[in-house]
């Protein structure tokens, strides 16, 4: 090779510009900390890190009016890879929105933070975009790294800190799977670039029973990451133990970057062996909605329930996965926009009821909340119901996608049982719901006025799932242009 | 301009400026509002009864692309008098409302409203999806409606509404889907064209699936028995404005939905299943009418009542001829007015002795003769005393069961036995006996209330002509539909 080829072009440059923005804004951030010293109030380095997100934003579309592969096939940026760059950033952008009120409030206001999650935000967008299973396993660990961190910054908060050793701990052990099988198909077809593993597949190989064998030991890394079951049990305590902000973060963001890649990978990569990975999705995706949506009945922890909604929202785009078709697909990036827009609208309103130390996060606390609250009720009802599936929300469109995608794949069983999941999943979200708006207040203790961040969070979430509820062609239309990125 | 996208959108702007307007001043905009709602529906009728027979009022525009789903909404001579009915009510539980919501009044009436533009939505709308859409927008503001302004256990018959719909419509949006896959379209009419061209056609299996999807969601609403156990937790714990309209309208949409989708899309399903439909009906009939016997409470003995009405309904449909058709529409209408007359009258009631207990109350006709001599009318036209209502309706039912089986007349002409039992005895108890209660007759406002009722129960009781033709029209349609062509050869063979 010419060595000529090592040093990056411009485009490749263009093409990476995202991640690129926000690892030097990362840095940037890194040195600002050390020298703002110790006494400063650091909310400053929280707008920094915000302007820093939005630049990535506007670099996204750069990028993709760049399209290709670059970096020898490394990186590649196209409109599936733009989609869950904006995706994640924009579930970047709500959890710093959110937590600048929110680490002031808990007296830990630091630049750590910020940088932390700029350096998720950069290792997802990497798994995004990623073209090679050595990039997957770097974005996947930096996005870890910094999201085991994050989930334990409260420092003196115990469950926070197991929350993160249970993360980091179960973490490493999936991505270990996943590099597992990394080596495995390296052995087996001699390439990590995920074009030339499908080419190699293609022509035949001459241990199919080894393929067959990564293909699997990646499943359990990737569906660790998406939390499906039974992969699930760490996604519960992590999302109750972490800082609500970052509980959002984490149930949206590396969850839509996880499924990006698990998308690319078993379309691209093990396309040829879809018949024989079909069922056992099939069964995943059953398990995964049954498991969430019947755990998170008996919670009476809002966080925890969220934890555990997240999971069946995970089996629903797992049903999409199964499909194996463009319209899954474009189902799977509907419904993960979307669910990034409602989920993170209930953890932004979690994060101010909770109040100081996170006290308030029983569904008790929220009892008479309408009477104190109207307008954060109100949207995060918006949420809730969207979160249900009611029409006229995004929720429901997303929804409508993935079963419709089912039903196009003759899955009759897996559409009546997964939309009779979320008909029980409409229970405990309506919990919520009745709290807030069908009880007297318990507490007499009123919880502040609504911090601007994260007022601005829940108006655009609602806004943005009501505008997808009435006119789904705005995001959909994308969608279904890139989910053709491989065939 | 069309009367009737106007009259779909015009709730839906009245609820966002419902919510918007400062609290004093919401109730009774709302009420305005909805009056000039009801003038406004009013202005449909000429075309629609000039030819009842075919779509009118049609807007037909894309809403959203992929996949193809249409803004599509007509009338017809059925469903024109369900909107009309709507509207006609909606600012009757308005003017109900006005001095008994004294909690979040604002919320309440904005919620009216929402729900107005839901129920017109669902009786006008010819795209499977966006009835859908409608009929899942229904769903919100009832369970705050029943949720925040119920009885004692009024969450737990809001979840327990919200939770048994959404079930129930889940399968009919897999089968909606499921057709659309068959068919390319949500539009209904298309897909009726398509099967009776023979350019789709549904296995029998593939037909019985999807008319059990579709008839397990519109049985919850009903409800159809064994479905119907959300029903009296929800009619008792729901202020009585939510109550008149639960009870009148939103238990239409399940009966609207069964006759306007699956007999017209799975005509051979229908025809299959109407036996063992029927027989649920009859059961239905019966034991609502039997528990409404021994019920000591009033709503949930009129809630009872509506079961055994609403089996009269359900069998009227699946006789699957004329009469029994035109029938179950008009008593659709029927047990609108007289259930909806006897749930404002329990209403005034509970709102003078503050209880729902039938012991509680007795000779009431001495202090209140005026109020017993209407209560006596709404009372009858329940029980379906010959001149009033309910009699057209039942009478026409009865006729088209008899038609397609003479036992299923039979067994059904129990209930109406029954009827006069429960409605009798429940009559005599309260207002005949020894007075227990010091208690005001009917006041103006509750005459101003009352009366349209009173006389619509006269006027659709004597004079038929004003509606029936209309409701044949369109019944004859469905009826004279033929088979779809791959089914009606298998018939044949």
């Amino acid at each position: 090779m010419n060595p000529a080829a090592f040093y990056p072009t411009s485009t490749d440059i263009l093409r990476f510009l995202p991640e690129l923005i926000l690892t030097i804004g990362g840095v940037v951030l890194l040195v600002l900390e050390a020298l703002t010293g110790d006494h400063k109030d650091k909310s400053s380095l929280g707008y920094v890190s915000i302007g820093v997100v939005l630049a990535a934003m506007f670099a996204v579309p750069v990028a993709l009016a760049n399209p290709g592969v670059s970096f020898n096939g490394m990186i590649v940026s196209d409109g599936f890879a733009a989609f869950f760059r904006m995706v994640t950033l924009l579930v970047g952008l709500f959890t710093l929105l959110c937590s600048t009120s929110y680490l002031t409030r808990e007296k830990s206001n630091s630049g750590e933070f910020y940088l932390l999650v700029l350096f998720s935000l950069a290792g997802q967008g990497i798994m995004a975009s990623s073209n090679e299973l050595i990039m997957v396993f770097l974005g996947l660990e930096i996005a870890s790294i910094s999201s085991y961190v994050l989930a334990g910054f409260l420092r003196d908060d115990k469950r926070g800190s197991e929350a993160a050793l249970k993360y980091f701990l179960l973490g490493s052990f999936a991505t270990a799977f996943f590099l597992y099988g990394i080596s495995w198909i390296y052995g087996v077809t001699g390439a990590t670039n995920l074009w030339a593993i499908r080419d190699a597949l293609a022509k035949g190989t001459e241990a199919p029973s080894m393929v067959v064998a990564a293909a699997a030991l990646m499943l359990v890394g990737l569906a660790f990451k998406v939390s499906a079951a039974p992969f699930q049990v760490w996604a519960p305590d992590v999302y109750q133990g972490a800082p609500a902000p970052i509980s959002g973060f984490l149930s949206a963001g590396p969850k839509a970057a996880a499924f990006a890649i698990f998308i690319r990978i078993f379309q691209t990569s093990f396309d040829s062996l879809s018949s024989r990975y079909e069922p056992i999705l099939w069964v995943l995706a059953l398990a995964t909605m049954l498991v969430g949506n019947f755990s998170a009945l008996w919670q009476s922890d809002v966080k925890r329930m969220l934890g555990y909604s997240s999971i069946a929202h995970a089996g629903y785009v797992l049903v999409a996965v199964t499909t194996h078709s463009n319209v899954g697909t474009a189902g799977a990036m509907f419904y993960l926009a979307s669910y990034a827009l409602m989920n993170y609208g209930a953890f932004a309103a979690i994060t101010h009821i909770s109040g100081r130390g996170e006290k308030y996060v029983r569904m008790d606390d929220l009892k008479g909340l309408a009477s104190k609250q109207p307008v954060l009720a109100a949207l995060l009802t918006v949420c809730l119901l969207s979160l249900t599936g009611v029409p006229l929300t995004a929720g429901f469109f997303g929804k409508f996608y993935i079963f419709k995608s089912a039903i196009d794949h003759q899955m009759y069983w897996l559409s009546a049982l997964g939309l009779l999941n979320s008909a029980v999943a409409a229970y405990y979200y309506l919990r919520v719901i009745s709290a807030m708006y069908m009880y007297e207040p318990e507490t007499t203790e009123h919880p502040g006025p609504v911090p601007a961040g994260i007022q601005l969070t829940m108006w655009c979430s609602a806004a943005g799932i009501l505008t997808l509820g009435v006119f789904p062609g705005l995001v959909l239309d994308y969608a279904n242009r890139f989910a053709t990125f491989v065939k | 301009m069309n009367i009737l996208a106007v009259l779909l959108i015009l709730p839906f702007l009245g609820f966002v400026a419902a919510l918007v307007l400062p609290a004093s001043v919401t109730k009774r905009f709302v009420l305005a509002f909805s009056l000039f709602i009801f003038g406004v529906s009013l202005l449909l009728i000429g075309t629609v009864q000039m030819r009842p027979a075919v779509m009118s009022w049609v807007t037909d525009t894309a809403w959203i692309d992929t996949p193809a789903i249409r803004f599509h909404i007509g009338l017809d001579g059925t469903s024109l008098w369900l909107v009309l009915l709507t509207t006609f009510l909606v600012p009757m539980a308005a003017y109900l409302s006005q001095r008994t919501i004294l909690h979040r009044p604002k919320e309440f009436f904005a919620y009216l409203l929402l729900l107005e533009f839901g129920l017109i939505g669902v009786f006008s709308s010819l795209d499977l999806f966006l009835y859908y859409v409608f009929w899942e927008v229904v769903l919100v503001p009832m369970y705050f409606l029943i949720g925040i302004w119920g009885g004692p256990k009024r969450v737990y018959a809001a979840t327990k509404f919200f939770v048994y719909t959404m079930a129930g419509s889940m399968l009919m949006l897999a089968a909606i889907l499921f057709i659309y896959t068959k068919a390319g379209t949500f539009d209904l009419p298309a897909i009726l064209l398509q099967l009776e061209m023979g350019k789709i056609s549904f296995t029998q299996a593939e037909e019985l699936g999807l008319f059990l999807a579709f008839f397990l969601a519109f049985a919850v609403k009903v409800p159809i028995f064994p479905l119907h156990t959300w029903l009296p937790d929800a009619y008792a714990e729901a202020p009585t404005g939510a109550t008149l309209l639960m009870a009148a309208v939103l238990s239409k949409m399940g009966t609207y939905s069964l006759l306007r989708f699956n007999l017209n899309l799975f005509p051979r399903a229908s025809h299959d299943c109407a036996p063992w439909i029927v027989a649920l009906a009859i059961i239905g009939i019966v034991y609502g009418a039997l528990v409404a016997l021994v019920q000591p409470n009033m709503k949930r003995l009129v809630a009872y009542s509506s079961i055994s009405h609403l089996g009269f309904v359900v069998l009227g449909i699946f006789s699957g001829n004329q009469f029994g058709l035109d029938g179950a529409v008009y008593q659709m209408l029927c047990h609108a007015i007289s259930t909806g007359a006897l749930f404002i009258l329990i209403g005034y009631l509970e709102e003078r002795n503050k209880s729902l207990e039938i012991a509680d109350f007795g000779g009431i006709a001495t202090p209140a003769p005026n109020f017993a001599a209407v209560f006596l009318v709404a009372t009858l036209a329940s029980i379906g005393l010959p001149l009033l209502n309910n009699f057209v309706g039942e009478f026409l039912i009865l006729q088209g069961a008899a038609q397609a089986n003479i036992w299923w007349a039979a067994f059904a002409a129990l209930g109406v036995v029954l009827s006069a039992c429960y409605m009798l005895w429940f009559y005599q108890r309260t207002f005949f006996g020894e007075a227990k209660v010091q208690m005001a007759d009917l006041a103006p406002r509750e005459w101003l209330t009352i009366t349209p009722l009173l006389v619509l129960m006269l006027w659709m009781g004597i004079f038929t002509q004003t509606w029936l033709p209309g409701i044949s029209a369109s019944n004859k349609v469905l009826l004279d539909r033929p088979m779809p062509k791959t089914v009606a050869m298998e018939v044949t063979k």
